[in-house]
């Protein structure tokens, strides 16, 4: 479905910020399947999902999409496939547009704009059986500006957008860590519902080990730009959220001592 | 009656640049420089066109197709070599001051008794009414100025309409989400390049329009005559949403229409009252600082809050 193979990046080249964000990843996720991306800042699990999306060019390695090679398209055209949640819960969205007008805005995504009117009243019981499913009450709110609603709303809505017209792919990037304790539940469970419903092929990254823990087929640990730890199935089940917060304080120890010896390494050689 | 009916006429005139204007500061939320150099340019294409012996109407569609694609390249400068809005406003804009003394061969272009798109309406009312002058209660009133108050409504009107429309199709519904979230639009499949290429076009579009029948209506085009409409547009856009506020894009559009026609009856009593012309633009441009500063000023940490939010 997802093919990844020998994906590279690097920031800031041949400068003193250089960062290998991505090592030569090469990663294949099935149809159908869910994955958990996780690792500490700078680990590479966002511009993994980036690559994917399209926001830059990598450097090496290819990336094909339901047998595409799609490592050259620009970003909106990789969104005829592509379905995204960003962690800004404010970045899915136009707030001066009604939550009817964004809502019908995603449901052509991908699609050719037709010179058609955009609000269409038969589309409107679909969209309100659409928002119906979040459970917040939001089918009422249609005509509002949806810059008047709360970002875990907001969130809600991203999500319910990105799926309207079913994504070979879906992308979230750490899609609740800026929302509020009881709306990441709200949104977390959506979106778990959603994925299994249309068996949604599904890539998340999360910064919450609970999550990481409950969520998906599939677990990725990145570390140093390169999947660090790739389990499925049974033993992914192996992986409580005590076990991965262990990993993850080992990961970051590691972060540190790399970036204690670079200071001796650069005080001595410099 | 006559300075009455040509102040409302120029309004009308100018609202087909406010409606730009609109378009770009409001719907794409980019000030774009550009009509500073696309207004005198759909003046000086229109007019070097009507006095060479075309069809006024085709020299206007050209004055209108000259500003597109004059927005056309300042849409191209900022999208695709990644200038600043701005700057790629102000290089254009530069740009055409020579492009625009080139079009018409010296800096101004007199246009006195030559046909133009008022004609048509101006002759059918004299014909109607038997003479030149109208009687309308205790004024007379010329039956061309009326024609031409007539014609630039009917202008008015077709552009507003064709507008409105627009901004309703599931293209135009793009188009305003690239004035606000330009990341949501590329997640969507949109092109940005596209929506702002297209925006730009259409927005200086209609100042080239604007100038196309402004030369016509004053009888001359002249290449200076664009200094500092951007900020004639912006004020127009400003003072009409603020009277009519934006519950709906059809409200907007007549309110910029509005706003453009009050602009222009205030410049009119300031003149009577005394005024220089040539303090206008300082008076207007003060005018537009204070109606953009003023609401955030007041509401200052609430409105920063809000900004960042959208």
């Amino acid at each position: 479905m997802l093919e990844i193979e020998g994906l590279r990046k690097t920031f800031n080249p041949g400068t003193h910020e250089e960062v290998r964000a991505l090592d030569g990843v090469t990663l294949t996720l099935e149809r159908g399947s869910f994955t958990v991306v996780i690792g500490t800042n700078g680990s590479g699990k966002t511009t993994l999902l980036n690559a994917v999306a399209g926001s830059f060019r990598p450097e090496a390695g290819r990336i094909r999409l339901d047998g595409t090679d799609i490592t050259r398209w620009a970003e909106h055209s990789r969104a005829t496939m592509i379905g995204r949640v960003f962690q800004d819960p404010y970045a899915g969205t136009a707030p001066r547009l009604t939550v009817w007008e964004n809502l019908a805005l995603a449901s052509r995504r991908g699609l050719v704009r037709r010179p058609i009117p955009l609000l269409r009243s038969r589309d409107r019981a679909g969209f309100r059986a659409a928002l119906a499913r979040i459970g917040l009450g939001l089918e009422d709110r249609l005509d509002a500006p949806i810059g008047l609603l709360s970002g875990g709303q907001r969130q809600a809505i991203t999500l319910v957008m990105a799926c309207l017209r079913a994504p070979q792919l879906l992308l979230l990037d750490e899609h609740t860590a800026a929302l509020d304790p009881r709306s990441a539940r709200q949104v977390i469970l959506l979106t778990t519902e959603l994925i299994r419903e249309r068996n949604l092929t599904t890539m998340m990254v999360t910064h919450s080990m609970q999550q990481a823990a409950d969520c998906g087929h599939r677990l990725i640990a990145m570390h140093h730009g390169k999947p660090y730890l790739d389990v499925q199935g049974a033993a992914k089940a192996a992986w409580g959220p005590a076990r991965l917060q262990e990993l993850f304080s080992r990961m970051r120890r590691d972060d540190q001592m790399d970036a204690s010896t670079e200071r001796l390494l650069a005080d001595r050689y410099a | 009656m006559t300075l009455l009916v040509a102040t409302l006429a120029i309004g009308l005139v100018l609202a087909t640049l406010a409606l730009g204007s609109y378009l770009s500061f409001r719907v794409l939320n980019m000030p774009d420089v550009t009509v500073d150099g696309s207004l005198p340019l759909g003046a000086a294409t229109a007019a070097a066109m009507i006095v060479a012996g075309y069809d006024p109407f085709a020299a206007t569609a050209a004055g209108f197709l000259a500003g597109a694609i004059a927005g056309a390249t300042t849409a191209v400068l900022h999208m695709k070599l990644a200038i600043d809005a701005l700057l790629a406003g102000i290089l254009v804009m530069t740009g055409l001051y020579s492009v625009n003394l080139r079009v018409m061969g010296k800096s101004n272009v007199a246009l006195s008794g030559e046909p133009s798109v008022f004609a048509p309406l101006a002759g059918l009312l004299e014909r109607l009414n038997g003479g030149p002058r109208v009687a309308i209660g205790r004024w007379t009133v010329g039956t061309e100025d009326l024609a031409a108050l007539a014609t630039a409504g009917i202008f008015v009107v077709v552009v507003t309409v064709a507008i409105w429309w627009l901004l309703r199709t599931e293209f135009g519904g793009l188009l305003r989400a690239t004035g606000e979230n330009q990341r949501m639009v590329r997640a969507l499949g949109g092109n940005v390049g596209v929506t702002v290429g297209v925006g730009l076009a259409l927005s200086n579009g209609l100042a080239g329009l604007s100038g196309a029948l402004l030369a016509q209506m004053q009888g001359f085009a002249d290449a200076q005559m664009g200094i500092g409409m951007i900020v004639v547009g912006l004020a127009s856009v400003i003072m009409g949403l603020t009277l009519v506020g934006e519950a709906s894009i059809g409200i907007s559009l007549i309110g910029v229409t509005l706003g453009s026609i009050i602009f222009r009856l205030l410049v009119a009593l300031a003149l009577r009252a005394g005024l220089e012309a040539n303090d206008l633009k300082l008076i207007t441009a003060v005018f537009v600082l204070v109606a953009i500063a003023l609401p955030k000023l007041i509401g200052k940490g609430h409105a920063r809050g809000e900004a960042r939010r959208a």
